[in-house]
């Protein structure tokens, strides 16, 4: 693994490495590598199983952070590649002719993060929410328990209690 | 006053019929360690369905797509002698043979499909198609069964196949000519329908087969003539190869006999796809029939 | 087989209404072999759009009970499975629980079941499928809910794409409370349906089409791209 992490910081400009497992790693790149780095990776290095592309709002920052899990299948490592894009108006390159089924992912994210993957196939069909009109449900300045609370006639009577809160009374009422 | 005695011989079929659907559920129950439905369950059915309160129609034959088979069903009815010996019991079997009653069994499927294809549902024609195909290889192995008993026998008219058959069992068909009951006896199972060959209704799955959009009323039509057909098969057997009935008794222990062996088969065999049982149909089964044409 | 397009598709105003209508859906004029032209509306011309009548109840009292006693004795189950709870729907007909005793059967189609299980959670897009579902059924169809999910929302109470109270879409006749409840349960709450039933209080369908607009209102504010004719039958 550290020889695979050695080649590829030599042809790439990898801005930070974490080891988390002694067969896991994660090394961040810069957007406009970062299509190439997973080519690169899967062509050379032989990471031909795609496991997963996800995204994280970092909303603070204005940021989104993808990361594309890879896998090698005969030496059992994994590699995670993250990347940072603009959060405005997000765009990323599609990767759907490394793999087809990364398309389905690009389409989940089109429609939770309103993350745009220009000429990624179907991106634009609904995957799970037919009709929406709101905005991307899994950003974080969407508030999902006020839209619940309008939208879906909550029963009245709910109770809800800090679980925190709840021991802490229940164990030690005095206090 | 013939009819009067057809129409209740009609009704002991149906609820003999009813009776040992229930019955024989139980017993398949009984395999799979359940205890199953009650014994009165397909009365409860029935009657359900006729009592549902909604109808809509996809079209004129789709109302008459039950229509037919239940006219297949009491076609077979009206032209079989059931107890032999019994003028009040033979219904119309003087004006009817062997070959009218293979017309009656095939001309039910044929407006099944009608109805089915006018639902428009794909499973149903799915279903339909997959019934047509394996029918007609069911028919092949019976035909030649036929043929073989019409040249032994030198008539087609069941009451004088029955008949002959008299005086106990070394005169049976079956005795007599055991090539031919071999073949038709397979071919009984694909006629019924049970596990290796019931892909065509694949009950308990997502395609139903053709019954799919059919309901309530149209479902209960097509349930009263699943159990007359059932029945009528088993006594049309009974009377070909195992020496017709003289009394209701031993019409009743015969028919239950024979139509307990295809749910026998059915609780012990997994089932075969639409290619394979064709396959074995025009294998095993014709081989034997067509020996019992040779060796007559 | 290349074919020659004979008709021309009418683009919908920009209404609130056509939204999310489909592009299959688009009104279309056609021109017949004859020379013709007319005018085709997939939403109305395709299918039946009548609304759902209510159906009496047979007049006399003992047939009616009767009736309802054979209805409660055999109900067909709709196997339609949302949520966590299709896995607890399976045991049901296996040797353990054996609901076939009970007269619970299932089957596959719409067309002729009685009763839709309703067995968890119901997101949007599945929502739309189970009322389809449910509105071919034919009368008098029961409908039972499972979990708590289907009650007030469970543990997705405040989730942005599941429903949090299933009878604002559809009349429900038992609900089964748990997360998720076991069989045994479940084949309680068939006892409970049975007792309703023979009661005479199994009326759902009947609820559902005096109540048809407000049902249809609540199903429209979240299902917005509906896409079909407001009643399948
Ligand atoms: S009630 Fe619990 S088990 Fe049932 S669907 Fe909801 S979360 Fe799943």
């Amino acid at each position: 693994m550290k020889e695979i992490i050695n080649n590829i910081q030599e042809k790439f400009k990898i801005s930070e490495v974490t080891e988390q497992r002694e067969n896991q790693y994660f090394i961040s790149v810069e957007k406009k590598d970062t299509i190439q780095l997973v080519t690169y990776l899967k062509d050379i290095e032989k990471f031909t199983n795609f496991i997963l592309l996800t995204a994280v709002d970092w909303i603070e920052k204005g940021q989104f952070q993808l990361t594309y899990m890879l896998n090698h299948p005969s030496k059992k490592l994994d590699i995670g590649v993250r990347t940072f894009i603009e959060r405005e108006n997000a765009t990323m390159d599609s990767a759907h002719h490394l793999w087809e089924h990364v398309a389905t992912f690009q389409r989940e994210l089109k429609e939770m993060f309103g993350i745009d993957f220009p000429g990624s196939p179907r991106v634009d069909e609904p995957f799970l929410l037919e009709g929406w009109d709101n905005i991307p449900p899994m950003r974080r300045d969407f508030d999902t328990k006020k839209y619940s609370e309008e939208t879906y006639f909550p029963r009245p009577g709910r109770s809800t209690n800090d679980p925190a809160e709840h021991m802490k009374k229940k164990l030690y009422p005095n206090e | 006053m013939k009819i009067v005695y057809v129409l209740l011989g009609l009704f002991i079929i149906i609820n003999y019929g009813l009776l040992q659907a229930g019955v024989l559920r139980r017993i398949t129950a009984r395999v799979g360690k359940r205890i199953g439905v009650p014994f009165y369950q397909p009365y409860i059915d029935l009657i359900k369905n006729y009592a549902i309160r909604s109808q809509f129609s996809h079209g004129v034959m789709f109302y008459l797509g039950p229509v037919f088979r239940l006219s297949g069903g009491v076609g077979i009815f009206l032209f079989m002698p059931l107890i032999f010996g019994n003028e009040i019991f033979s219904n119309y079997s003087m004006a009817g043979d062997l070959i009218l009653i293979m017309y009656f069994m095939f001309i039910g499927m044929l407006g099944m499909a009608l109805g089915a294809g006018e639902g428009g549902h794909p499973y149903s024609i799915i279903g339909i198609t997959r019934g047509l195909s394996q029918f007609t290889t069911v028919e092949v192995p019976f035909t030649l069964a036929v043929i073989s008993i019409a040249i032994q026998y030198q008539t087609l008219s069941i009451t004088e196949i029955v008949a002959a058959q008299q005086g106990g069992i070394m005169h049976w068909t079956l005795m007599t000519n055991p090539l031919a009951t071999g073949a038709a006896m397979l071919s009984f199972l694909g006629m019924m329908m049970y596990a290796p060959f019931n892909v065509v209704n694949a009950p308990q799955e997502n395609p139903l087969g053709p019954p799919t959009e059919f309901h309530g009323t149209f479902l209960g039509m097509l349930q009263t003539n699943r159990v007359i057909l059932g029945v009528m098969e088993a006594i049309l057997f009974m009377n070909l190869f195992f020496g017709g009935a003289t009394n209701w008794g031993i019409l009743f222990i015969k028919a239950f006999l024979i139509y307990f062996y295809p749910v026998f088969v059915g609780a012990v065999f997994p089932r075969y796809r639409i290619d394979q049982s064709i396959r074995w149909f025009l294998y095993l089964p014709t081989a034997l029939g067509i020996l019992a044409i040779i060796f007559i | 087989m290349a074919e020659e397009k004979n008709y021309k598709i009418i683009q919908p105003d920009n209404s609130e209404e056509n939204k999310f209508l489909k592009p299959e859906n688009y009104k279309r004029e056609v021109t017949a072999p004859d020379g013709n032209t007319f005018i085709v509306d997939p939403l109305n011309d395709y299918f039946c759009d009548a609304k759902p009548q209510p159906h009496a109840p047979n007049t006399i009292k003992v047939v009616e009970k009767f009736l309802n006693w054979a209805r409660s004795q055999s109900i067909w189950v709709l196997g339609f499975g949302t949520g966590c709870g299709s896995i607890e729907i399976y045991p049901l007909m296996t040797p353990r629980f054996d609901a076939y005793r009970f007269g619970v059967q299932q089957r596959p189609t719409p067309r002729q079941s009685n009763l839709m299980i309703i067995s968890g959670y119901l997101s949007v897009k599945t929502l739309k499928r189970a009322i389809r579902s449910y509105e071919q059924m034919q009368s008098p169809k029961f409908v039972m809910a499972l979990g708590s999910c289907t009650i007030n929302g469970g543990m997705y109470w405040d989730s942005y794409n599941t429903i949090n109270r299933l009878d604002h879409y559809m009349p429900v006749d038992v609900y089964v409370a748990g997360c998720m409840p076991r069989p045994e349960a479940l084949l309680a709450g068939f006892m409970e349906l049975k007792k309703r039933i023979r009661e005479g209080k199994g009326e759902g369908a009947n609820q559902y089409a005096e109540n048809f607009d407000w049902y249809k209102a609540n199903q429209k504010k979240i299902i917005k791209d509906w896409n079909m004719p407001d009643y399948n039958w």
